[in-house]
């Protein structure tokens, strides 16, 4: 399988390593000399962190009401990147409304219908589903097989296995419902088989190769150049600001939010005062997964996807949550913002190469700090 | 001669105060017991002995040795084993291999632990379960055994460990009560004949005050009075704190 | 030992030593196979029998590729020159080199391993549940970062090692023998091991480690002895593997978190974790799923590889030896008082209700 991202190849001319800690101490130096640079990463690394943040709240939400720690939360991000690419090139929708699309259609691939009276028919079609939609997987493997010509039929076995998916009440129904009340490491492993699934389904849709969507705005100068900030990233970060906000008034006012929230606190005694936990679990769950789509759709109009990045931001939602703790939402969005920081400076001063490094390293150190932490109150981390 | 000195232990969660300034100690080769109406902050005064969270102030020593800073499992290498409230056993395995799990790993180096079990530990193991009355039961998978079979079988576990002092928190709660006069029996058989120390919290007054040579009440995780079991019946503070006068 | 037991052992051996030479054409797909068999025991060891589900195991295993690259080159020439140049200069080994190289270094690979294992371990082993889970995942994929921007070990571009000096049949057979001893002496140590009072320690640790911290058991101690055990076995396998690959690089043949690392894991619950010959089937069944889908499902693969995750976990987990437990429960020497159960739920709940 192929790699998300890249360390730098070997350097071109040898013998270079032993000038591994004048180039860091250079790059420190540069950080002194022009302070103007510190912002300029500083910048970056909120744009970044914006959106890690985002991935991470919704790792934050399933983990914490439904105990599902989901490894393919990665992957729903991409997942949302590609819808909103598909719909611009195909449909020519404007990139912008590529956002809401991706959070509509992610919110319905996580289960969104589950309960409804659309799902409960085809659950009392099983059979006819399970028969309709082998027909349709074996015409799309031979479609795919068959080369240029086919792909035109495999994208319609592709949507129509989408769709028998989305009605069946999404991945919800078939996998993330049967681990909620299992051990942890099951949900782990689980979604990590979806993950899997999900990047090489993407590749086969859509290549392996990198897309994104040019909005073609302007960049803003300051400081004599030495700060860019393209108009795009700006939307990008207004707009996933404008998300959380809209999350967070949701589950601060709303009936729904208010029974997650109960769920979260004690299932048990939330099913016992009425709250249908089955359906709070289907309704957190497509939350999450269209909160990653339109994080994604963010994504793809100021960066690049490509089918295998998303253990990158999976990761990434992985860090910020163990650092922030479950139900800690401003803790969340700081730490975004703050490994989405670190990282920039990071691999300013150590080199691209060490910027996966930089967020699991900074990973391991939270363990290790909440573990001694633990240690003083005579506790483990569980 | 004392073997476990709490002095001056206070404890709370949040604004909630479990024990204040509290102060017991428990007597080498003695029975004693801790008893004390719901809520009095008895088990979180056991659960800061054996290591389950820290306390606020004052100190816990064992032989001399503080150990209100060590870990569980630290505590418990010293000899000093607990059971549980809600019996905790290895359900998935039988009688016998339960048994076999808790001889003493404190006193094994590493290498005795790579031999099997040799014929005297079954033997041992046969000898103690027929000692709470479980031998006919000794193959059978325990998580199939009943409650008070499982309280039995968490006992006969301890003594298989050879504690030096052995912490029960409520051993006759849930149990059949025409199985308790049994009970007290082998507690306090295993209190004479095999030397160990017991300190055990009770909430049923008739038990304790049958086997206890020192007991001591809390109320309002406060100590309310200590003595003899005659001394502490009579007490007319223990009497209200029972019968919920204030 | 029964007669049909020994004979079961007899015909198995029989077969692990005729293989190669019946099925020649399959040497490499053979070595793989007791590969995944080494591999996925040593991940029961923690996962299956002391309930610590490492996602992690995969460093000892790049770690030993490594380890042993560096010590047979080391034997003879200067890594950073050797890896700087990277094929442009002669660099030359004799046969008693490559020899001397592939024992010391697969050998070595296991003892570092097992020091490493000591190390990271003290850490690691203080979390529980998903965090040992996600930590030693971390310490993996660290490793595989650190380790590619490494240049002393060639960086990205990954290491050679010598070539075996027969010809092309004999080294497959070589090197698959390796893997075979090293599999047949797992196997035996830890049919072993799983008898001993540690076997039942870990065990303890497994069902219920507050109840064995509360009993004494020195957990810490154990949980690091058997993880240091695993990874001087997955190290030497590691050792054996750069070997055969002969050159490798690190994110995606050394620290192959997201291949090799979860393969060893789903070969277990396939077969049933916590069971001495659990992962072994499991390895066999995952090895022939994959064999089966990498030629006939080509690009499909990993769809079909995640599906079988997701199967496996959600509605297969206590895996083939799992199921015939439940069904079989008198193969495995089982017996449960029905009489007893119904009053120990009874008493339970009277005793529940006395609380």
């Amino acid at each position: 399988m192929k790699r998300g991202f890249s360390g730098p190849k070997r350097g071109e001319n040898p013998g270079e390593e032993a000038d591994l800690m004048d180039q860091i101490a250079g790059n420190i130096g540069l950080l002194i000399d022009y302070p103007l640079v510190n912002f300029k990463i500083l910048i970056d690394g909120v744009m970044i962190g914006a959106l890690f943040a985002l991935a991470a709240y919704g790792l934050a939400l399933v983990w914490g009401v439904m105990n599902v720690k989901n490894l393919a939360q990665g992957d729903f991000v991409i997942g949302g990147g590609y819808v909103s690419w598909w719909l611009v090139k195909n449909v020519g929708l404007h990139p912008l409304l590529g956002v809401p699309a991706a959070f509509v259609v992610m919110a319905l691939l996580g289960g969104a219908l589950h309960g409804t009276p659309i799902h409960n028919w085809a659950r009392s079609q099983t059979k006819a589903m399970i028969w309709v939609s082998s027909i349709t997987a074996v015409v799309f493997v031979i479609a795919t097989y068959m080369g240029e010509q086919a792909g035109s039929i495999a994208g319609y076995a592709g949507l129509i296995l989408t769709i028998l998916l989305i009605i069946n009440g999404g991945i919800y129904n078939l996998v993330i419902s049967r681990v909620i009340e299992r051990d942890l490491f099951t949900s782990l492993l689980a979604t990590f088989g979806l993950a899997i699934m999900g990047a090489q389904i993407m590749n086969l849709l859509f290549g392996s190769d990198t897309q994104s969507l040019d909005l073609g705005y302007d960049t803003l100068y300051f400081a004599d150049g030495l700060i860019d900030v393209p108009i795009a990233k700006l939307i990008g970060v207004v707009m996933a600001a404008a998300l959380a906000t809209a999350v967070i008034l949701f589950m601060k006012r709303s009936r729904m939010g208010q029974a997650i929230r109960a769920t979260a606190q004690d299932a048990r005694a939330a099913r016992v005062l009425g709250i249908d936990t089955e359906k709070v679990y289907a309704f957190t769950f497509s939350l999450n997964a269209a909160i990653c789509g339109a994080a994604g759709a963010i994504i793809v109009m100021v960066w690049v996807i490509q089918p295998f990045y998303g253990i990158t931001y999976s990761v990434r939602a992985f860090v910020i949550v163990t650092a922030a703790g479950l139900g800690n939402l401003p803790g969340v969005i700081a730490a975004g913002l703050g490994i989405g920081a670190a990282e920039q400076y990071g691999s300013h001063i150590f080199g691209i190469g060490y910027q996966q490094a930089i967020a699991v390293m900074l990973l391991l150190a939270v363990l290790i700090y909440r573990l001694m932490q633990q240690k003083r109150n005579r506790q483990v981390l569980q | 001669m004392s073997i476990i000195d709490v002095s001056n232990v206070s404890k709370s969660y949040g604004g909630v105060k479990a024990n204040s300034d509290v102060s017991i100690t428990v007597e080498k080769g003695g029975i004693t017991g801790l008893i004390g109406p719901n809520g009095s902050g008895k088990t979180t005064l056991f659960n800061s002995i054996v290591g389950y969270h820290p306390i606020d102030s004052g100190s816990i020593k064992y032989e001399g040795q503080e150990i209100s800073h060590m870990q569980v499992p630290e505590i418990a290498r010293l000899g000093l084993l607990r059971t549980f409230q809600q019996t905790r056993i290895y359900g998935a395995m039988d009688c016998v291999e339960n048994m076999l799990i808790s001889l003493p790993h404190r006193k094994m180096s590493l290498w005795d632990t790579l031999r099997s079990n040799t014929a005297e530990d079954r033997e041992r193991a046969g000898h103690l379960l027929e000692f709470v009355g479980l031998y006919e039961k000794r193959h059978l998978r325990s998580g199939s055994l009943s409650f008070g079979q499982q309280k039995l079988l968490e006992f006969a576990m301890a003594l298989m460990n050879e504690p030096t002092v052995l912490l029960l928190d409520e051993p006759t709660a849930g149990i059949n009560p025409t199985l308790i006069n049994g009970l007290i029996d082998r507690l306090k058989r295993a209190n004479s004949e095999f030397g160990i120390t017991l300190f055990i919290i009770e909430h049923n007054m008739r038990v304790i005050m049958n086997m206890a040579d020192t007991i001591y009440c809390l109320a309002h995780g406060e100590l309310l009075a200590s003595g003899s079991s005659d001394d502490v019946q009579n007490d007319q503070r223990v009497i209200d704190a029972y019968l919920g006068a204030h | 030992m029964s007669i049909n037991k020994t004979g079961l052992y007899v015909a198995i051996l029989a077969f692990t030593v005729a293989a190669p030479f019946v099925f020649p054409n399959y040497g490499v797909q053979l070595g793989t196979l007791w590969l995944m068999i080494i591999v996925a025991m040593t991940w029961d060891m923690t996962g299956g029998q002391m309930g610590y589900n490492s996602l992690g195991n995969i460093f000892f295993y790049g770690t030993g590729m490594y380890v042993a690259a560096v010590i047979a080159i080391g034997l003879v020439y200067d890594v950073g020159e050797y890896t700087g140049a990277a094929g442009g200069g002669r660099y030359e080994f004799t046969d008693a080199q490559y020899f001397t190289g592939f024992i010391l270094g697969t050998l070595g690979a296991g003892v570092f391993c097992a020091i490493t294992a000591f190390i990271i371990g003290y850490v690691t082993f203080g979390l529980r549940g998903p965090y040992f889970a996600i930590g030693t995942l971390g310490v993996a994929i660290a490793a595989g970062e650190l380790v590619s921007n490494w240049d002393w070990v060639g960086g990205g571009q990954g290491i050679t090692l010598p070539v075996y000096p027969g010809n092309l049949d004999e080294g497959k057979v070589f090197i698959y023998f390796a893997f075979a001893i090293t599999g047949v002496l797992l196997f035996i140590f830890l049919n072993w091991l799983y008898k001993t009072r540690f076997g039942a320690a870990i065990n303890a640790i497994r069902d219920d480690e507050e109840k064995a911290e509360a009993m004494g058991i020195h957990t810490m101690r154990y949980k690091l002895v058997t993880w240091a055990m695993s990874a001087f076995f997955v190290g030497i396998v590691g050792g054996i593997s750069a070997f055969q690959l002969i050159s490798f690089e690190p994110l995606e043949s050394a620290y192959q978190t997201i291949n090799l690392g979860i393969f060893m894991v789903v070969c277990v619950l396939l077969g049933g974790k916590g069971t001495l010959w659990g992962p072994i089937i499991g390895a066999i069944m995952f090895q022939v799923f994959k064999e089966v889908t990498w030629n006939y499902f080509l690009g499909w693969q990993w769809v079909a590889l995640g599906a079988l995750i997701v199967v496996t976990v959600v509605y297969f987990q206590d895996g083939l030896m799992g199921w015939l437990r439940v069904t079989k429960p008198e193969w495995f020497g089982l017996t449960i008082d029905e009489k007893g159960n119904e009053q120990s739920q009874k008493a339970a709940s009277s005793g529940e209700a006395a609380q």
